[in-house]
């Protein structure tokens, strides 16, 4: 095990981990969003994959405590490299010009902070109903009606949904590469996966608290 | 006082000396190697391959460099290639005949058992190179690829695309950063030698400056060897890197090591022309060029102004395949040069000033297209695009000659030491394999052969053949050689004139460069040999050091290369007017055919001109070494 | 055209330094940048002022001594160019330049411009050669290398270890310039032997160093004037993970510290 430990300590090593652990995330959040998206089939479509969800209780938490693992791996990772990294340069300079980084890239830390605040607000929110006024168990088509009355709750979805894009843009990018998963390219800052999964996983999420918004769902 | 000039060249047959020589010479046993010290400076291919193999071999090695990294030395910018006799094309080659046509091109002023030695050796560098993980060109089947150079008619160039000589270095410099992770070498980075100690006779060790600190060190050692490069920037503008000197081998000539032919001094025929008074230095293109380029000039000197597309192909002169059918573009450098300034001299010159001729690729970008061309010099046309904003594909380039190396060096024996017993002198800095010109791709070749497989046989031979007292550097002769460095360093503060160092660089450049450059006459020498000693006598009164000796100082190192140029370039032209023939990259325009070819003269001066220091303010004393050709038939250079 | 420089000052290692201006009038389009810089302090040296201290030697971008930092951006505004073969016609009259040295803890600031990179030379130390001594090889074409083989190693192999990569990272990581060598050695037949025992040491040298990791913002691959691809850091940290994977005793790798 100490190959671990020491693999850990290195900043491919932490890397990796957050490679690994954002490819696992990002799977879940495409299965999610799909989930998500039968709201547009209805109530009944809605309550049933509730059920299928829970039909093992032992299995779900079997798939939360995966997903609560990946996720601080994740976070622990970004936020030792985000400390390593800032002591590498104790200096900056007067000037300094982005040449090719692109702005998702450099809004990772700030943009990794803002989800891990909209997790907790949405488990709070649509699980937990800490944050909502009528919380329904297995109920899940008028808890997020409800949910979406508040225009400031659908517009902080919208805006955190926007920042999941620009963490995908660059994430669903990075997370190849950095497993060395990626084919060698002439052009290897070239992302049209990446753009594509963000786009559709970003969208996906937000059409719902905006169909709700505009009474498209009801 | 003459010295005795003893080349040590082993008896017998040429292509059995290096091996008899090897069983003769005495070995330091394997656990006696520790015991011994020795210096290295320079970290070029000769020193850095001279370190690192001494340093498997168990010797304790200390190796130093000016530059951030052993990683930088100006090897580094060699673009063409490496020679070797492997014939692996199968198109003549043999070491009998890189030996022929590299004492043939130095124009029969080298020592033949040295050069028959380089050449074969050359064999083994290449497989030393490929097991290091020097990535040469290949073909499709994976083999290595070769390509032509000047001088030769076979194709025996190994290369790694335009940037071997990084290439080899990297390789060298990796299995030195290998001998320093193991402990075998300690490196002096930033560290320049200002002084060489002899103590009873023999090179015991240098005087050296932390560049960064400012601290004058001492170190010392069994032997020493010097690995320190040409000497090219004595012209100011050179190929050379900014930093390359003289320093080194003229503080070791000065201490009783004697210089030979100093007057040797190669002029690239392909360098990107000056383009104004702020030039710092001159970019060469590589000489592999002229195996697709084609050198010409317009026939009529009204043309000159003209766009080269605009002259018909009538009126175009090319030169160097009228002049040379068998050779053509791929003349050597001295001819090729040569014939460059005279077109100009005729008014015939192209670009801004006159001072150039082109370089025409249209024929070989239709003859293999852009593709072809694009894969064999990109790097070199994008080099050239970014400095003059032209583009090579649509235009032919200009180039103009530019002075790239120098043959000339220090005095060595057949076991690379100087007449300083324990001093080593390897690659540009010594004299001994290219004679009067060096051809194309054999640099790397001599310098690689000299640090991987001469010097690791030869040091072992001195150090068990000489019993060599412990040596410390609290010795009043270490005491003493650092005392001197500082006060020179302390005189060059305290002038505080009114003129900078390079602006006297610059105008000893300018000497050098007209005077003793591609064509050098008896008044022109003269008139240099009176006015470099002004020059030098306004220097030290009136050149500005600012700052201190204490801590990174560039103008105070400037300002001590410059001092050491300056004496220097005087032994050159000093040497220039003794040699009264034409050889190689030395013309004497008294001394020439009819048709303008150099005319030398091997009765009065088929030896190795040494020149032995005499004191301050006295003329140096000529030694020669006689050039015994028992292989080769003394020929007319001919590449016509 | 006439210029205003904005120049990094610093007398010495750990002192504090300052950016002083400097008026460089009458600069022509064709010098280089260094050569303005000559310029420039040859005009400083007239007034009694000490000269700009900066790195450079060979001048025609192999050596990788020049590294400045130029209105933001390694090397300047050129792409695949060092300083050194930077010339003036990339400005224009009037322009303003900021000229600041490298910025990274690894590469402490020695004086002005200059700065210390003998961090990358431990990093090859920990790992980045292939060990054949002299004498021992074999014939060079007893190992077929396929062209393309040949050819990417090469592309690694450009690199001139300028540290412009670590100046242009935002997290000052020396991974292009890690990856380019354990990718240069590592796809040759001749460097296979010592692979993962080369990955595992230099990476942990160049953490050890005090480099950042890398995020592939990508800025390294824009600032590198040899055009090394950030697909060697893909082959770097494939090389690590299976390097880790597979046994190694640690203390036969790790880095002399």
């Amino acid at each position: 095990m100490r190959w671990l430990l020491k693999f850990w300590d290195s900043t491919v090593g932490k890397k990796v981990v957050m490679g690994v652990t954002g490819i696992g995330l990002m799977a879940f959040l495409l299965v999610h969003m799909a989930g998500n998206l039968q709201m547009f089939l209805g109530a009944d479509a809605m309550r049933r994959y509730a059920e299928l969800l829970r039909t093992s209780e032992e299995l779900l938490w079997v798939a939360r405590l995966g997903l609560i693992g990946m996720a601080v791996l994740h976070i622990v990772a970004a936020l030792q490299l985000t400390a390593i990294n800032a002591k590498a340069r104790p200096e900056g300079y007067a000037r300094k010009v982005p040449q090719v980084s692109t702005l998702a890239s450099r809004t990772m830390r700030l943009g990794g902070i803002l989800l891990a605040a909209f997790i907790v607000y949405h488990l709070g929110h649509l699980t937990l109903g800490w944050f909502h006024p009528a919380l329904v168990h297995l109920q899940p088509y008028g808890n997020v009606i409800i949910g979406f009355r508040s225009p400031l709750v659908v517009a902080f979805y919208v805006v955190a949904m926007f920042f999941l894009g620009l963490h995908l843009f660059h994430g669903a990018w990075a997370g190849f590469r950095t497993l060395g998963l990626a084919k060698r390219s002439a052009e290897p800052l070239q992302r049209a996966f990446a753009l594509w999964f963000a786009v559709i996983v970003s969208a996906g999420f937000a059409l719902i608290p905006i169909a709700v918004y505009l009474g498209i769902l009801a | 006082m003459a010295l005795k000039l003893d080349a040590k060249i082993p008896s017998g047959p040429l292509a059995e000396k290096w091996d008899k020589h090897r069983f003769e010479m005495k070995l330091v046993n394997p656990a006696n190697k520790r015991k011994y010290s020795i210096i290295v400076v320079g970290s070029g291919l000769a020193g850095a391959s001279a370190a690192a193999t001494l340093s498997e071999l168990g010797y304790n090695v200390s190796c130093f460099c000016y530059q951030d990294s052993p990683r930088r030395a100006h090897s580094i910018a060699a673009q063409g290639g490496i020679n070797a006799a492997k014939n692996y094309r199968n198109d003549g080659d043999s070491v009998q005949r890189l030996f022929y046509d590299t004492i043939k091109g130095g124009d029969f002023r080298a020592r033949e058992a040295n050069v028959y030695r380089l050449a074969q050796v050359s064999v083994n560098i290449i497989d030393q190179c490929v097991a290091q993980g020097v990535p040469f060109a290949r073909e499709y089947g994976g083999l290595l690829a070769n390509r032509s150079f000047g001088g030769a008619q076979v194709s025996r160039t190994f290369y790694a695309r335009g940037q071997t000589g990084q290439q080899l270095l990297i390789g060298a410099y990796q299995a030195l950063e290998k001998e320093i992770a193991r402990g075998g070498v300690r490196m002096y980075e930033r560290h320049e030698m200002l002084e060489l100690v002899l103590v009873d006779g023999k090179a015991r060790g240098i005087i050296v400056r932390d560049m960064v600190t400012g601290e004058i060190e001492s170190h010392a050692a069994d032997a020493v060897i010097l690995a320190t490069g040409g000497y090219g920037n004595v012209f100011y503008l050179s190929t050379n890197a900014k930093g390359c000197n003289v320093t080194a081998a003229y503080r070791a000539y000065k201490k009783g090591a004697a210089f030979g032919n100093p007057c040797f001094t190669q002029i690239h025929p392909t360098c990107i022309p000056v383009a104004g008074d702020h030039q710092s230095k001159l970019t060469l293109m590589s000489e592999s060029l002229r195996n697709d380029g084609r050198v010409w000039v317009p026939k009529k000197a009204e043309d000159c102004g003209k766009e080269p597309s605009q002259i018909a192909e009538a009126d175009r002169d090319y030169y160097l395949e009228r002049k040379y059918p068998s050779f053509g573009n791929l003349s050597p450098r001295d001819i090729a040069s040569r014939a460059a300034k005279e077109a100009c001299d005729d008014g015939r010159g192209v670009g801004p000033g006159g001072r150039g001729v082109y370089l025409d690729f249209a024929d070989a970008i239709k003859r293999l297209g852009r593709q072809a061309i694009e894969e064999r010099y990109g790097n070199l046309f994008e080099m050239y695009q970014r400095i003059t904003d032209e583009d090579p594909y649509t235009r032919p380039m200009r180039i103009y000659p530019a002075v790239h190396y120098t043959m000339g060096g220090l005095w060595v024996d057949y076991n690379l030491m100087s007449t300083i017993p324990g001093l080593h002198v390897l690659g540009e800095a010594n004299f001994s394999d290219h004679g009067a010109n060096r051809l194309g791709a054999s640099a790397l070749m001599q310098g690689l052969a000299d640090g991987y497989f001469v010097i690791p046989y030869t040091i072992g031979d001195y150090l068990a053949s000489n019993k060599l007292e412990k040596v410390t550097v609290d010795h009043p002769e270490f005491t003493a050689a650092k005392e001197a460095v500082e006060q020179r360093t302390r005189r060059f503060l305290s002038i505080n004139g009114t003129r900078t160092v390079d602006s006297f660089h610059r105008e000893l450049g300018k000497i050098m460069w007209e005077k003793c450059g591609m064509a050098r006459d008896e008044a022109g020498l003269k008139q240099a040999l009176v006015e470099i000693p002004r020059l030098r006598e306004e220097f030290w009164r009136n050149v500005r050091v600012l700052g201190t000796g204490e801590g990174l100082n560039q103008s105070l190192e400037k300002a001590g290369r410059v001092a050491d140029f300056l004496e220097f370039g005087e032994l050159m032209c000093l040497d220039a007017l003794h040699r009264e023939e034409s050889c190689g990259g030395h013309f004497r325009s008294e001394h020439q055919t009819e048709d303008g070819e150099a005319k030398r003269n091997d009765e009065r001066f088929a030896y190795v001109a040494a020149w032995e220091y005499a004191g301050e303010g006295k003329a140096p004393i000529l030694n020669k070494e006689p050039l015994a050709f028992e292989n080769v038939h003394l020929s007319t250079r001919s590449y016509k | 055209m006439n210029l205003t420089l904005h120049v990094w000052r610093q007398p010495a290692p750990g002192q504090p330094g300052r950016i002083v201006d400097y008026p460089a009038p009458d600069i022509s389009p064709d010098m280089s940048f260094l050569e303005m810089l000559d310029v420039v302090n040859e005009r400083l040296i007239e007034r009694g002022e000490e000269p700009i201290a900066f790195d450079h030697d060979c001048r025609e971008g192999i050596c990788g001594s020049c590294g400045l930092m130029i209105n933001g951006a390694a090397h300047g505004p050129m792409k695949l160019t060092t300083a050194c073969q930077l010339h003036m016609r990339s400005f224009k009259d009037g322009d303003e330049i900021w000229i600041e040295p490298w910025r990274a803890k690894a590469f402490p600031v020695v004086k002005d411009l200059i700065v210390d990179r003998s961090a990358f030379d431990r990093i090859i130390q920990a790992g980045g050669y292939i060990s054949a001594p002299t004498g021992t090889a074999q014939d060079a074409n007893a190992l077929p290398i396929g062209k393309p083989e040949a050819d990417w190693a090469m592309d690694n192999a450009a690199c001139i270890g300028c540290g412009a990569c670590v100046a242009a990272c935002p997290n000052a990581s020396a991974s292009l310039f890690t990856a380019a060598k354990i990718t240069h050695l590592g796809a040759l037949p001749q460097g296979q032997p010592e692979r993962m025992r080369r990955a595992l040491a230099m990476v942990d040298r160049m953490d050890l160093e005090g480099f950042g990791g890398c995020t592939l913002f990508g800025e390294c691959q824009e600032a590198c004037p040899k055009g090394i691809s950030i697909d060697a850091i893909m082959q770097m940290n494939r090389d690590y993970v299976l390097a880790s994977a597979t046994k190694v005793e640690a203390k036969e790798w790790s880095g002399s510290a």
